[in-house]
């Protein structure tokens, strides 16, 4: 009996780290757009993208890596396509970001049945990315089996962590990107091209949303599906903000995410004799729970949902 | 006095159009080196769009700058910059949340992009001990005074090798404690070499820092002058081309009872700090009370308090002898208080809704007085009755609109507080309170509002006019009373009101502690 | 050798013209009539490329599409049919839209309203239509209205971005349905997962017979017509208005703003909610499970989605809206037809949401701003 739960704790935290992959690296992305100051409510389609596009790639082509880098390249094309709707035309962020998020869940649909599978066939899958053991490492008991022994995306998620950090904190860049998310007016004045930021910030949420969307179709499971990415996109909204837009809070915040949803999963597979549908809804219940118990506290980028013109 | 020092910078036939009107038409303007420049003119008279071009803001439509003898083209702030000129806005241009010290390096170049940080704050420490511009460097800038701002300002052009200084309206915020050190910091930076643009409306400290004036009216050049052979009135008739008025003349007015009062009312900041510190006013009918001091000592708190639209944590708001603290906006407009906000753009009006929506507002319980089929009253709007009032209240106020479903945000800044005042004043208000009534419009506008303020009054009125013009609080107030840090610090009548009395108070010390 | 480069580059910027762009302070009705439409164009013509990629002449496409959802009476009557619930979630995010509730959870609130509806349509059989007919369509409306008004309340007492909540409630509710019907509600004699039948006497009657469009179209129109006139001709509608541009002046000029925000979102959840009742009633007559597309359920397919695209492309105005509606349904009655006559895939008008949706951005952007050379 021991056994078996010391087990279920091993699946566990390795399903957890598995589960906050996708919302880790989203958020790091929303993160970027946010405090250079736009709302990017485009991610869940970005995300839709990334996901159909890696398969599509992968599925005809058989490289994952390659996959991986096409569904970067898409969000990008998602994250300018966001940047030139609301940075250079100014238009509304919540509307251009629902436009984006429109756009990417049918397109995404549209283009895996036009190039891989009509309605009706059996779902074609590919071979995803299988769990590498670090060597020296995977054998720690507990971190071994669990934080050593994951698929490449979920060291690349956790890497970027101090990566982003360092860039947020330490850097020319994310000292500019903040400023310009602040008060963009003041970041103009002192010589900062506010749109340039702004642009490249969308860039890289775009493809860390891209990639993360890649994460459904290439690592969690072997096959597209419309919609797979169910919401994690808006979740990745709400967690920025419970972070307080810190990628250390992220990470936090993105693994406590894991962790509810690895619960269902393992739940199920512990055969505990709770309805399997209402597990599902807890990461959903959890995440609204979290955003009422900061959202008070919240100090937004103040320059957030705020498009910038020069006068004259 | 440096004379014959070399020109820094010269701009010829600069001209620069906006939709509809010709900001500047055609300016020449020099500046010698070490020298401190005033560049004089009424709101609207271009100085600011003038250096807004110096420093890359705006691009010219035609004409040429030349800085140290070579013609340049300015096309960023970046380049400016790099052409050694530096500028300090009136609304400043500081990140808030940021240190003093990641402010002054934001936007600067380091070698690989990561920031140095320690380093920065050595050479800000350096710089500042230099000047005489105190300031700590890792404070955060939103917790800092409006003073100590400005001197971050000052330390981010000079961090970046300023040698010509921009300084739009600098002693409009600050207590004239801070403008007397603010001169001598600039004095010496003048003998150190550094140029000065200064750029101002008020005749007095032109006369007192600068040594050479240029006047603009209208988007044109006027006249440069020594201010060695120049005086006041010479200046101020080229400002405005008309012998000016210095004082509008105050009417007599019966003083009724009070109408307006708090006592010990206190409120919180946005950022939950004690904004308001157990004020206690009281206005009569017939009176002009003026709310002088530096902005952010509370001003905004205690008008809102009155306004309905913030909590006081303390205190009572009473009107008309009735206790209203905190009852909501609608219910204080329905006891008689008009309410003037210093926001016009963003609190006095909704800008995406047209002129008629604005101005009836405020009591749209008088145009849904009908039933409709089986529907009471209260429930469907009288469009017809609307747009009567509007015209009549359009033509009344003068109010310059295409149309009355114009939305307002095509009017003009005069146009706009006009239109606040026609909807607050034809109900003939009981209480007023006016805050910043005046700011950022042209002369006309202000006289204007000046005038309908003075009838309000004399038709007896109870006016609380709150403004940072210390020269708009002395033309209209009958008592002056001066905030710091969210409290009081003496009322006195204005006819006896010394200036020096006034600053003093604004910067900290209590009526009381001064000497007469 | 990078010099030549940078002189081409050089070359380039001077041969290219300037732009500049200007605002233009009113445009005429003519201005803000065209560029929607030519939007509206654009994206076709980028649905022409979508068709075009998957092998068919994008005329023979669009006349396929077209056809199919306007060809003939039965077409037409599709189309209508479809138009329903789409003028009601169209009608519904608008009104939210209008006061800035960003309520992007229409699709749960419709589930919402047909979960409630059907509890009742199951467990009155035997009802007379007069009674049980008003009782789904009230509970209907009121469970949505909770729904849309729970994400309202924490909006206003906790600063809960509206966003995010309303959107996880779709699935929350969507997973609760899926819940029901594949446990305590399962039909025991269907093969797949959803409720028994509702009574016969909760279905709602045909407009015409033979013809699918039923009594839930006479609802959605008046709905629609209910938006038109408080937005023109009620203080609450003014109230709306004036909320939606600027709350924070709004509440300086004495308006209730958090009772304007709560009662928007019961009427606008309250809406959906029948818009699901009358997917329920008029449509599938069994709650039905998940749908096949991620966040949707399949007794909606997407409407409350599709309800956000509706409002924003009528302008969050009662006359555009109708409008919208009736393009969204053809579009998609028409991407079917076109699919079993071409074999383009069906998903083509989920893709042309966004298409449309985003060069109607830069319609309005054009709008209100005009691109001018200018020379040197």
């Amino acid at each position: 009996m021991e056994i078996l739960t010391y087990a279920f704790f091993i699946t566990f935290l390795a399903m957890t780290f598995r589960m906050a992959t996708p919302v880790l690296l989203g958020t790091l992305g929303e993160a970027f757009a946010e405090r250079s100051g736009v709302l990017n409510l485009g991610i869940e389609g970005t995300m839709l993208m990334g996901a159909s596009t890696g398969f599509i790639v992968t599925y005809f082509i058989g490289d994952l890596w390659l996959g991986i880098f096409a569904a970067a390249f898409i969000g990008m094309a998602m994250g300018l396509l966001m940047a030139f709707l609301s940075v250079t035309l100014g238009a509304q962020q919540h509307v251009a970001g629902l436009g984006i998020t429109f756009l990417g869940t049918g397109l995404s649909f549209f283009l895996y049945r036009l190039f891989v599978a009509p309605a009706g066939g059996v779902p074609p899958t590919i071979v995803p990315f299988r769990p590498i053991e670090i060597p020296g490492l995977s054998g720690i008991p507990v971190l071994g089996p669990t934080i050593f022994t994951q698929p490449a995306l979920v060291y690349l998620a956790l890497i970027l962590v101090p990566i982003v950090g360092f860039i947020f904190y330490r850097t020319t860049l994310g000292l500019n990107l903040t400023a310009v998310g602040q008060n963009p007016k003041a970041a103009d004045t002192a010589g900062i091209n506010v749109f340039r930021t702004r642009y490249l910030c969308l860039l890289i949420a775009g493809a860390l949303a891209g990639i993360a969307g890649a994460w459904f179709s290439m690592a969690q499971s072997s096959q597209f599906l419309p919609g797979m990415t169910m919401g994690r996109g808006w979740v990745c909204v709400a967690l920025v903000i419970f972070a307080n837009w810190s990628p250390y809070r992220i990470l936090g915040g993105a693994l406590l995410f894991g962790g509810i949803d690895a619960l269902q999963t393992t739940f199920a597979a512990l055969g505990v004799a709770f309805p399997y549908r209402i597990l599902q809804m807890f990461p959903y219940i959890f995440t609204i729970v979290i955003l009422v118990a900061v959202a008070r506290r919240a100090t937004y980028p103040a320059a957030l949902l705020q498009p910038y013109r020069r006068e004259g | 006095m440096v004379r014959r020092s070399p020109v820094v910078i010269k701009m010829v036939g600069i001209t620069k159009k906006f939709p509809g009107v010709i900001a500047n038409n055609k300016i020449n303007f020099d500046v010698r080196k070490g020298e401190i420049h005033a560049l004089l003119g009424e709101n609207g008279a271009g100085k600011t769009t003038l250096m807004n071009i110096l420093y890359g803001l705006y691009r010219p439509d035609a004409g040429e700058i030349y800085i140290r003898g070579k013609k340049v083209t300015i096309r960023s702030p970046n380049d400016a910059i790099g052409h050694k000129v530096g500028m300090i806005h009136q609304h400043f241009t500081l990140v808030p949340p940021f240190t003093v010290t990641q402010n002054i390096i934001l936007g600067l170049k380091f070698p690989k992009g990561v920031l140095k940080v320690g380093l920065a704050e050595k050479r800000v420490t350096e710089l500042s001990e230099k000047y005489g511009l105190k300031v700590e460097p890792r404070a955060q800038v939103w917790q800092l005074s409006v003073g100590e701002q400005q001197r971050v300002e000052i330390l981010k052009a000079l961090y970046r090798g300023a040698e010509i200084l921009i300084l739009d309206e600098p002693t409009s915020v600050l207590t004239p404690g801070e403008v007397r050190d603010m001169f001598k910091t600039l004095r010496s930076l003048a003998k150190a070499g550094t140029s000065t643009v200064f750029i101002s409306h008020k005749l007095d400290e032109v006369m007192e820092i600068s040594d050479k004036v240029t006047v603009l009216r209208d988007g044109k050049f006027v006249a440069t002058k020594k201010t060695s052979t120049t005086n006041k009135r010479e200046l101020a008739r080229l400002m405005v081309k008309r012998e000016v008025i210095f004082r509008l003349k105050k009417p007599k007015a019966k003083l009724g009872k009070p109408a307006l009062e708090t006592k010990k009312v206190s409120a919180l900041s946005d950022r939950k700090l004690l904004a308001l510190k157990e004020i206690s006013l009281s206005v009569r009918e017939g009176e002009i009370l003026g709310v002088a001091g530096v902005a952010g000592n509370g001003q905004r708190e205690l008008a809102e308090v009155i306004a309905g639209i913030r909590k006081a944590t303390g205190g009572k708001v009473i009107v008309k002898g009735k206790d209203m603290t905190n009852r909501s906006p609608s219910e204080i407009v329905e006891a008689g208080v008009g309410r003037i906000p210093e926001d016009r753009i963003d609190m006095g009006l909704i800008m995406d809704l047209s002129v008629k929506e604005n101005l009836v507002m405020e009591t749209l319980r008088d145009f849904s007085d009908h039933a409709v089929l089986f529907f009471p009253k209260g429930v469907f709007l009288n469009h017809s009755a609307i747009d009567k009032y509007a015209d009549k209240l359009i033509s009344e106020f003068k109010v310059i609109t295409p149309s009355r479903d114009a939305p307002s945000k095509t009017l003009s800044g005069g146009n706009l507080q006009r239109l606040i005042l026609a909807r607050v004043l034809t109900r003939n208000p009981k209480i007023l309170v006016a805050s910043e009534p005046t700011r950022g419009l042209d002369v006309g506008a202000t006289e204007y509002i000046r005038r309908k303020l003075l009838e309000q009054k004399k038709r007896g009125a109870a006016i609380l006019l709150i403004s940072e013009d210390l020269e708009e609080i002395l033309t209209l107030s009958d008592r002056i009373a001066v905030m710091y840090e969210g409290r009081i610090m003496g009322i006195v009548p204005a006819r006896k009101a010394k200036i020096e009395k006034i600053g003093l108070m604004m910067a900290g010390t209590p009526l009381n502690k001064i000497g007469r | 050798m990078r010099f030549p480069l940078k002189n081409l580059s050089r070359g380039l910027k001077a041969k290219l013209p300037k732009l500049k762009v200007e605002k233009r302070p009113y445009p005429s009705l003519r201005t803000k009539i065209l560029w929607p439409v030519l939007s509206i164009l654009i994206a076709l013509g980028i649905g022409a490329i979508l068709i075009a990629a998957a092998g068919v002449n994008p005329l023979t496409g669009y006349y396929h599409l077209f056809h199919g959802a306007l060809g003939d009476a039965h077409a037409i009557s599709e189309t209508l049919w479809r138009f329903t619930p789409l003028l009601l979630t169209g009608t519904a995010v608008a009104l939210a839209f209008r006061c800035k509730f960003w309520n992007i959870g229409v699709e749960g609130q419709m589930l919402t309203g047909a979960t409630v509806a059907t509890f009742f349509g199951v467990s009155f059989i035997g009802t007379s239509s007069w009674l049980l007919i008003p009782l789904v369509i009230i509970s209907g409306f009121l469970a949505g209205a909770l729904w849309a008004v729970i994400p309202a309340i924490l909006k206003a007492k906790f600063k809960v971005d509206e966003v995010v909540t309303t959107l996880l409630g779709n699935w929350i509710i969507l997973y609760f349905v899926a819940y029901l019907v594949e446990g305590p509600w399962r039909n025991p004699t269907s093969l797949w997962p959803e409720s028994p039948a509702i009574a016969g006497s909760a279905v709602f009657p045909r407009l015409v017979p033979l013809y699918r469009v039923h009594i839930g179209f006479i609802i959605a129109i008046f709905f629609a017509i209910l938006f038109f006139i408080i937005l023109r001709k009620t203080v609450w509608g003014f109230q709306i208005k004036a909320t939606g541009a600027n709350p924070r002046a709004a509440s300086f000029m004495g308006i209730k703003v958090t009772r304007v925000l709560i009662t928007v979102a019961i009427l606008s959840g309250g809406i959906a909610g029948i818009a699901g009742v009358s997917e329920l009633c008029g449509t599938h007559f069994h709650m039905k499970g998940l749908g096949f597309f991620g966040g949707t359920g399949e007794l909606s397919w997407g409407y409350g989605y599709a309800g956000i695209f509706i409002a924003m492309l009528g302008g969050l105005n009662a006359i555009g809206v109708p409008v919208a509606a009736f393009f969204m349904a053809v579009m998609i009655q028409g991407s079917r037809a076109m699919y079993r006559a071409t074999g383009v895939p069906s998903p083509f008008y989920y893709a042309m949401q966004g298409t449309i949706l985003v060069c109607l951005l830069l319609g309005i952007f054009l709008t209100y701003y005009r691109i001018r050379k200018v020379k040197g």
